[in-house]
């Protein structure tokens, strides 16, 4: 059994249950989240991810259970809590007819960022997008639009961080950068990372530990080397498929073996 | 409340505005279509009538012009709202620590900015072209303006609401609701000329009240005190009416899930 992580709790849901119409989408789903680490929620499409990244930032309410964040509940400390988290997601835009400047520059003052022009500058260095400033937002490719996303994600020095499939639609090169870039700023800054992806690569290389869902449920949980271990698939990708197709992670003969 | 997160809202929208000239052409445009239209049509009554009436139908102008102070209240609140849905802005804003007061009270700001504007150009067209000055109103103005701004945002705030419940497929009502009660709020006509079933329906709205002030204020000079106390009032209940109806709906979004689905469909 794994040595409790000794860590600050910064993220945690406890029995966190949410129907639709009867059916649901999360059933009794818990979890902690600790500073300084990169948690992966995995999943086929409509295991619960998006459904748990959305509780998780007050955005859908639980049927049933408590999300703590900072130690403090969410649902009373909602504000308290989101000035010291961010979210990044492939399937949001900042607003396309402004410039690339003029939207941070408006999250920035939201997040009561100090000397805004100057973290935004060195948040877009980091990212390689200093030329991007003056470009219009609604004009930028896909890969370019992401990073931007990720600068207005760590404009306030997150603690917590949810990235929802943040390299989804980008090309293998940007994907690398992106990954490098978030592992990088995690890492000098210990911040707590919630990633979905359905990109094992990004998994594997950006997370200390995943949890899989499957039907709202944790199928397993561990890091993604332990998983392979413990499933009778040679790759994580593999284990993907076999909890999206079966809902679990060894085979029949083999599991009547488990001891 | 934090002021900081409303002057950065309501910086996004200057932006928006300064990055679209068509978004201002369209503050000026059709208010200048209908001022040209009423204006024109005030011109031909008082051709064609006795002077006396000719002179009195120049409040035509006046309810134009302050109908117009009100259906851009009432958008500043609605299409803000709507330009975060069509932007996909609305879960970034929603994900930060912004509180549906802060963000309602930006759109309320970006209403008044809007107010602003169509209002200096409705009047000095209306007084460089019909020769009717609206500043004939004095320090009337002031009252008839910030009650039928209060209307227009509520209006606004009721608009947003309509629309986070039933999506896209209800933006429509953004343009439309004003003119629901268009036809009951004596606009362009006195309340006792209405049909006896709806004036008591007509004395239930805020606007009635300051239409009925101006049409006094421009034929005596004055007005009677009670309809601004009247039409305080009725702001205040309805004020108070859309903000609770805007903020249960925001809950029930978030209850039903619908949030989500909403800012990024």
């Amino acid at each position: 059994m794994p040595a409790p992580d000794a860590r600050e709790i910064i993220l945690e849901a406890r029995d966190l249950t949410r129907e639709f119409d009867g059916v649901k989408a999360l059933d009794r789903f818990s979890f902690q989240l600790h500073r300084g680490e990169v948690l992966g929620l995995l999943g086929a499409n409509g295991a619960g991810k998006t459904t748990a990244m959305n509780c998780l930032l007050g955005l859908t309410l639980p049927t049933s259970g408590d999300i703590f964040a900072f130690g403090l509940p969410l649902q009373k400390h909602r504000i308290a809590i989101l000035q010291r988290a961010n979210f990044s997601s492939a399937y949001t835009a900042l607003p396309g007819n402004l410039l690339v400047g003029q939207n941070l520059i408006v999250f920035a003052k939201i997040y009561g960022v100090r000397e805004p022009k100057k973290k935004i500058a060195e948040l877009m260095e980091l990212l390689e997008i200093s030329h991007l400033a003056k470009r219009v937002t609604g004009q930028l490719s896909a890969g370019e639009s992401t990073r931007v996303n990720l600068v207005k994600a760590f404009l306030n020095d997150p603690e917590l961080l949810m990235l929802d499939e943040p390299t989804a639609s980008l090309d293998p090169d940007i994907a690398d950068k992106v990954r490098k870039v978030v592992r990088k700023v995690q890492r000098e800054r210990n911040i707590g990372i919630l990633y979905t992806s359905h990109n094992m690569r990004d998994i594997e290389e950006v997370c200390d530990r995943v949890i899989f869902l499957h039907k709202g449920k944790i199928v397993c949980e561990g890091t993604p080397t332990d998983i392979v271990a413990q499933s009778s698939s040679a790759t994580l990708e593999d284990v993907f498929i076999k909890i999206a197709r079966d809902g679990e992670i060894i085979d029949e003969p083999q599991k009547d073996k488990a001891p | 409340m934090n002021f900081r997160i409303i002057s950065a809202l309501v910086l996004r929208y200057l932006f928006l505005y300064t990055r679209s000239p068509m978004r201002l052409v369209e503050l000026v445009f059709w208010p200048v279509v209908d001022l040209v239209v009423w204006g024109n049509v005030t011109v031909f009554i008082q051709r064609n009538t006795n002077p006396a009436f000719g002179n009195e139908i120049l409040f035509l102008l006046g309810a134009m012009i302050l109908w117009d102070i009100m259906f851009r209240a009432q958008q500043g609140v609605a299409i803000s709202f709507l330009e975060d849905v069509w932007t996909r802005n609305l879960l970034n804003v929603f994900v930060a620590p912004v509180r549906a007061t802060e963000y309602v009270s930006a759109t309320f700001i970006v209403g008044m900015l809007r107010i602003t504007v169509t209002a200096v150009v409705l009047s000095l067209i209306s007084w460089f072209g019909y020769s009717f000055n609206i500043f004939q109103l004095e320090w009337w103005l002031i009252p008839f303006f910030a009650n039928l701004m209060l209307f227009g945002w509520s209006l606004g705030m009721i608009s947003t609401a309509l629309i986070l419940r039933w999506g896209q497929a209800a933006e429509s009502l953004a343009w439309a609701i004003p003119f629901f009660f268009q036809p009951v709020v004596a606009v362009f006509y006195p309340v006792q000329d209405m049909p006896a079933w709806s004036q008591p329906i007509a004395w239930c709205f805020p606007p009635t009240y300051i239409f009925e002030g101006m049409r006094d204020v421009m034929k005596t000079g004055t007005m009677k005190w009670d309809y601004l106390w009247y039409a305080a009032a009725l702001n205040i209940v309805f004020m108070a009416l859309a903000g609770w109806l805007f903020l249960w709906i925001l809950n029930l979004t978030r209850k039903r899930g619908l949030l989500t689905k909403f800012a990024t469909q």
